[in-house]
């Protein structure tokens, strides 16, 4: 026994690194996320990112100022494809948003404490690409100043809704979606707010910090209703997402085109979903530990975990487009067959392998612990991972329709120059709305990393475990 | 303003500091055996500790978010069987007007809705905010409730409450600081 004690104690393994970096009390983690917003200067970093984003929002509102004078001409719809990039890119921000909530409600139910330090700026990019989602389904609409048509209000024309279509259930899934979203961040940040108030030196600052902390002081029995009310939005934020790619599912698998008429679509969009919102949060959070130097708070820990949650996620879509093979072949349908072989072979070919690459292959590389935890060898996947997911939607939405049953109404789909423009405009809102947040608000939650220091409520489990 | 006839105490009671949540909880806990009742804690995060030494009530927010969430899954479903049956029926594709499998998306998320809103809304009103101005504030070191300081109140409307004692028994609790809280 004596021997052993003077052994010197072997370095922690990743998996049982804190995720904290040791030292951190209370004091230090509430400076370190609040000094990068109140410090004077703001960093050269940042002005460059907000510029380039900036532009790129300015690109936006150019291509949405020709489609309001030209109409949706502009883009590349046309029959048979009346959808295209539109409801591509809608897909596409709408899953990106996915990985926030998880993050925020589900890992919250589960008691996954290393949720603490990446959730606030998830779920602010759930916020931003909702946002961004949002804006393709109104500016397809033609006349996307009557976009309120679609929510059911009592008019002078006598006209409701019709309950029976998707398009409805998706207008009430993502708006629910965008309003439980956006109370859940507040509520989730008003304590903070509060110690902004109380650390700002700015009188402006305190004064706007204030009015947004709503007065808050910590009491004893605020917490007590607030820990109740936030766990219960958790748990209400749980089946709500999951419904949301249900629903954005059911606007291909309610109708009866080849290749989406599938009762798999549902479970393997949230899957895909998921599976986009955690390369989304990576690449935010990549740069964000190096720009902020936060690496004590999102530790390779939490990078290996979110490259575990990519690879498990990864299999399932992988696994989700080898059934839609399967059954394309087991339906003994004319059309779905053909439909399969068509999306190997036929024109957009290409697309389909370089999705099997960027979703199926690349992401295999996840099994290795050393790419896990190498920062760069994570951005690099996410990135084919973000385009594989776009390209996924292409796939699921362009072979589809060019080709479906009668071969004299086929025909070919491309997006135009207004229709790249429009979706690298979004990419410039959703970084504009990124940067302002991260210049103005505490990325990471404050007062929950409190709580998993040495000191805080759970933080002595956490280094016991240690 | 000596002439206008004031009611309230002169403070408004008094604070004790504490350098760590264990102090606190242990100190919450005998200023609730003491008999205090017009007690409370400020912390920089939830301590569920601290609610049940001071024997908080059970919180009535979930009551709120049943009945909001109720609310929201029915109200959801009268609007659609009202405009899809009563004032706009429509036929679509040969379904009965009351289809109501196509009715249940809207209704879970009209449901959501309501208990998620009426979770913040009632939460909000329940804890009295938002509410810009309170004595507490009035203390300068009160400012490190938001940062890693654990604070006990005890107002001056507590029929126990006697200025010196009841700051003589802050102190013998293991406070770091006991401060007059002003109005």
């Amino acid at each position: 026994m004596a021997t052993l004690e003077k052994l010197p104690p072997p370095p922690p393994k990743p998996d049982v690194m804190p995720f904290v970096a040791p030292g951190h009390t209370s004091g230090t983690v509430t400076d370190k996320i609040s000094d990068v917003i109140l410090r004077r200067h703001t960093p050269k970093w940042w002005l460059l990112g907000f510029t380039v984003a900036f532009a790129l929002l300015m690109l936006f509102l150019t291509c949405v100022t020709w489609l309001f004078v030209k109409g949706v001409g502009i883009w590349g719809v046309n029959w048979p494809v009346g959808w295209g990039f539109a409801i591509i890119n809608f897909v596409w921000w709408i899953g990106i948003g996915h990985a926030g909530t998880l993050i925020s409600a589900i890992l919250l139910l589960f008691r996954q404490e290393w949720r603490t330090s990446i959730n606030r700026f998830a779920e602010a990019m759930t916020l931003f690409a909702v946002a961004c989602a949002g804006m393709f389904p109104v500016l397809h609409l033609g006349r996307p100043w009557l976009f309120y048509w679609l929510l059911p209000y009592p008019n002078t024309m006598n006209l409701w809704p019709q309950f029976r279509s998707p398009l409805i259930w998706d207008v009430f899934a993502v708006s629910t979606y965008a309003t439980v979203s956006a109370v859940f961040w507040y509520i989730g940040l008003v304590p903070d707010l509060a110690t902004m108030r109380d650390r700002a030196k700015n009188r402006i600052a305190r004064v706007l910090y204030g009015m947004g902390s709503l007065g808050w002081r910590g009491s004893a029995r605020h917490w007590h209703n607030y820990e109740t009310a936030y766990l219960l939005l958790a748990g209400l934020s749980t089946p709500l997402v999951l419904s949301v790619h249900t629903v954005v599912s059911f606007d291909f698998s309610i109708g009866i085109i080849p290749g989406w008429h599938a009762t798999i679509f549902p479970p393997y969009f949230v899957a895909g979903a998921i599976y986009a919102g955690f390369a989304m949060v990576l690449l935010l959070a990549i740069p964000l530990r190096v720009a902020f130097g936060w690496s004590d708070f999102i530790t390779l820990r939490h990078l290996e975990n979110m490259g575990k949650v990519m690879l498990a996620t990864g299999l399932i879509v992988f696994y989700g487009y080898i059934m839609e093979l399967f059954f394309a072949w087991y339906s003994a349908n004319t059309y779905e067959r053909f439909m399969a072989w068509n999306r190997v072979t036929g024109p957009y070919s290409r697309y389909w392998l370089a999705l099997i690459f960027c979703n199926g292959l690349a992401p295999q590389a996840l099994w290795f612990r050393k790419v896990r935890t190498s920062p760069f060898g994570l951005f690099i996947i996410s990135l084919i991972v973000s385009v594989g997911m776009w390209l996924e939607r292409f796939v699921i939405v362009v072979t589809s329709l060019t080709r479906d049953f009668l071969p004299a109404s086929w025909g070919p789909y491309k997006g135009t120059i207004w229709d790249w423009g429009t979706f690298i405009g979004t990419l410039g809102l959703f970084l504009t709305l990124f940067f302002l947040f991260i210049r103005i608000l505490p990325a990471i939650s404050i007062f929950e990393m409190r709580t998993i220091v040495p000191g805080g409520e759970a933080g002595d489990e956490i280094t016991e475990v240690v | 303003m000596s002439s206008v006839r004031d009611p309230r105490p002169p403070i408004y009671g008094l604070m004790a500091e504490f350098p760590s949540a264990d102090a606190l909880i242990e100190a919450a806990h005998q200023v609730h055996e003491a008999g205090y009742q017009k007690v409370d804690a400020y912390t920089p995060y939830p301590i569920e500790a601290v609610s049940e030494a001071l024997a908080l009530p059970r919180s009535k927010v979930p009551l709120i978010v049943l009945i909001g969430g109720l609310l929201g899954g029915l109200g959801g479903y009268a609007l659609q069987y009202w405009s899809q049956i009563l004032v706009y029926p429509m036929n679509i594709g040969g379904r009965p007007f009351h289809s109501w499998p196509a009715f249940i998306v809207p209704t879970f998320e009209c449901t959501i809705l309501g208990a998620a809103l009426s979770a913040v809304v009632g939460m909000i009103i329940i804890n009295g905010l938002p509410q810009p101005y309170h004595p507490v504030f009035n203390v300068p070191r009160f400012a490190l409730a938001s940062r890693d300081r654990y604070f006990l109140v005890i107002e001056a409307r507590d029929p126990k409450f006697d200025t010196d004692a009841t700051r003589r028994f802050l102190a013998g609790l293991n406070a770091s600081e006991v401060s007059d809280v002003e109005h």
